[in-house]
């Protein structure tokens, strides 16, 4: 049986439907995120598991039994919110017995879990201090140390690395998964980064005005876009015009504008005829100095080069084709001393394998 | 440099118009002499002549005691108002608690006479004080708890419910103890404001109590004695002390509310 089971949710608010007939089901141990531009209902989703809001329509199931009417005090479920929330007035392990101490723990317990959990996240010597005494990363250890205290079911983390700067984000993308991992607590993750998302989660449901666009793994949900919307929100993609001219046995032949003729691999339920766009991630594309006497392939294009980008380990090109469409290549820059391979102008070649791209006509 | 010396002047005479009428009053009530006109020399003369005035000790216990009550009291509904007034947004409730802050007294005053004689028939007396000064009060201790639960996080109180609290938990160990420090600012205020209110209560006292302020006007309708100049010199200087220790609790919420 799932943990948390979410049927057919439901929330409407005066003028508009935050969530929209949700259902999901959430295995124990997981890491699930709910992932999703601002507006898409996840933050919603999240108050109605921790008791704060109460579905219009559909239930909240947790070891199979409804959450409805359940106060969020008597739910077996913590959350680290966005801004910490850290009780200003309380010592750090004050702040992390507080769980403990409402569910009556008796002292000498209390001591030894509240050092037990500070260990864990390397705030011992934090514990006499107060909240405003402590670093951004640091209040959300104390956050995640004071959630998981008292061994929650569930615990929801509602964009908890949202306020950190960039390196710090990446330190502790590398403790939470290592946290989760040992503690054996389930994870809801609540988040707009889609990189933050791929890089934590055993399994993702994207979200957009109130509905699940797609419930997948990451490397899926990457690789295999359900629709245009997940595509473009999971990281970055070239999508061009496309109309089915055949479908075959192991393959789409499609006609994409600014390009020809271009097999794409297989889908289930795609028919002749139908119009759509063609989706190819930049790093599948490959970029080829042209001249003269290459041979032609199939799934290929020339180009210019518009622009490039230097990131470092990569190189973005942006290639413009000669009906003005434009497509996007990525260029390791592993070899050393070449940064880069082209200068804007230079007459390229793109050309991608009939394994990869994916047609989509939703 | 012209612009900040003419800033000093002016606002160093606006001070002096306020603050040395309160000056004259502190060293006359020193003074070894009958007459407020001239220095003679100093006496505590008059502290001994006011704490053997049986009559003023007696204005002053019930001044004690009625800003004691009514501040206990301003200060339980006032609390609940404010926080009322921060979680639910609710557009009649400020207005109902804030206007008598800011209504003049004399219509509170009269209002409240008429409400008591004509509406309720009571006969006046400390308890008709009572209900008139918790009535304003109210206004002043709200104002300022409201002002500390402002600038706070909402977040810490719905975490402490997720963790496990109970509502009423919630409020004694997180609520409460994060605005303390205007419910005493604001208790202090409200005491303040009661023990030297004379408008309201000259209208709500009828012949029953008398309280200090009550007492020193009805002395300076004949003159203007050092007995007069001690006891005011007293009621500043708690005032004072009592202003000087809420604006320590919640210097924030008392700059809102001044």
């Amino acid at each position: 049986m799932a943990l948390l089971e979410i049927r057919n949710v439901v929330r409407r608010f005066a003028s508009f439907t935050a969530v929209d007939g949700v259902s999901l089901s959430i295995e124990v141990g997981e890491f699930f995120t709910l992932l999703g531009p601002s507006g898409c209902g996840k933050t919603t989703l999240l108050r109605m598991i921790a008791g704060f809001d109460a579905p219009d329509e559909g239930d909240l199931l947790l070891d199979g039994q409804s959450l409805r009417g359940i106060p969020p005090e008597q739910r077996p479920i913590h959350t680290v919110f966005q801004s910490y929330a850290l009780f200003p007035h309380l010592t750090v392990a004050e702040n992390v017995a507080f769980p403990l101490r409402m569910a009556k723990v008796v002292p000498d317990e209390i001591r030894r879990r509240v050092q037990e959990a500070l260990a864990s996240v390397h705030l011992l010597e934090k514990q006499k201090h107060l909240p405003h005494e402590l670093s951004g990363g640091q209040k959300q250890r104390v956050a995640l140390a004071r959630g998981l205290v008292n061994r929650p079911r569930l615990l929801l983390l509602d964009e908890p690395l949202g306020a950190l700067d960039a390196k710090l984000r990446e330190d502790m993308q590398m403790e939470l998964i290592n946290l989760q991992k040992t503690v054996g607590v389930t994870f809801i993750f609540v988040t707009h980064s889609q990189a933050e998302a791929l890089a934590l989660s055993h399994r993702i449901a994207v979200m957009n005005q109130g509905r699940v666009e797609q419930l997948d793994e990451p490397s899926r949900l990457y690789g295999f876009p359900r629709n245009r919307f997940v595509a473009d929100f999971i990281g970055k993609i070239n999508m061009l015009d496309a109309t089915v001219t055949a479908v075959a046995a192991d393959r789409l032949l499609l006609e994409v504008a600014g390009v020809g003729a271009v097999s794409a691999p297989l889908k289930a339920g795609v028919q002749s005829g139908q119009t759509g766009v063609f989706a190819v991630r930049p790093e599948q594309v490959q970029l080829l100095a042209e001249h003269a006497d290459a041979p032609a392939a199939a799934n290929e294009v020339r180009g210019r080069i518009l622009d490039f980008l230097y990131i470092g380990d990569v190189t973005t090109y942006l290639v413009q084709l000669s009906d003005g469409t434009r497509l996007e290549a990525l260029l390791p820059n592993s070899a050393p001393g070449r940064a880069k391979f082209f200068e804007a102008g230079d007459p390229v070649i793109l050309r991608w394998s009939a394994e990869v791209g994916v047609f989509l006509h939703e | 440099m012209r612009r900040s010396a003419v800033l000093w002047s002016v606002s160093l005479a606006v001070y002096a118009f306020l603050y040395l009428p309160l000056v004259v009053v502190v060293v006359y009530s020193f003074n070894d002499s009958r007459l407020n006109a001239e220095w003679v020399g100093f006496t505590l003369h008059w502290y001994r002549v006011l704490f053997s005035d049986d009559e003023m000790l007696g204005a002053g216990a019930n001044s004690l005691l009625i800003a004691f009550v009514s501040a206990t009291f301003a200060t339980l509904l006032g609390t609940m108002a404010g926080i009322a007034m921060h979680r639910f947004r609710l557009r009649a409730l400020p207005l109902l608690v804030i206007t008598p802050v800011a209504m003049p007294e004399i219509l509170l005053g009269v209002s409240l006479l008429i409400f008591f004689v004509q509406v309720l028939n009571f006969t006046l007396g400390l308890f008709s004080v009572l209900i008139a000064h918790i009535t304003f009060c109210v206004g002043f201790v709200a104002i300022v708890v409201r002002a500390r639960l402002a600038g706070m996080d909402e977040s810490i109180f719905e975490a402490a419910r997720d963790l496990g609290a109970t509502p009423w938990q919630t409020f004694r160990r997180v609520t409460f103890p994060l605005i303390l420090p205007g419910v005493i600012a604001g208790a202090l205020m409200a005491f303040t404001l009661s023990i030297d209110d004379f408008v309201i209560t000259f209208f709500t006292a009828g012949v029953g109590v008398h309280t200090l302020p009550l007492q020193i006007y009805s002395m300076i309708k004949i003159a203007v004695t050092p007995e007069v100049n001690a006891v005011s010199t007293l009621l500043m200087t708690l005032t004072l002390g009592l202003i000087i220790l809420a604006s320590r609790f919640a210097p924030d919420a008392l700059k809102g509310a001044a």
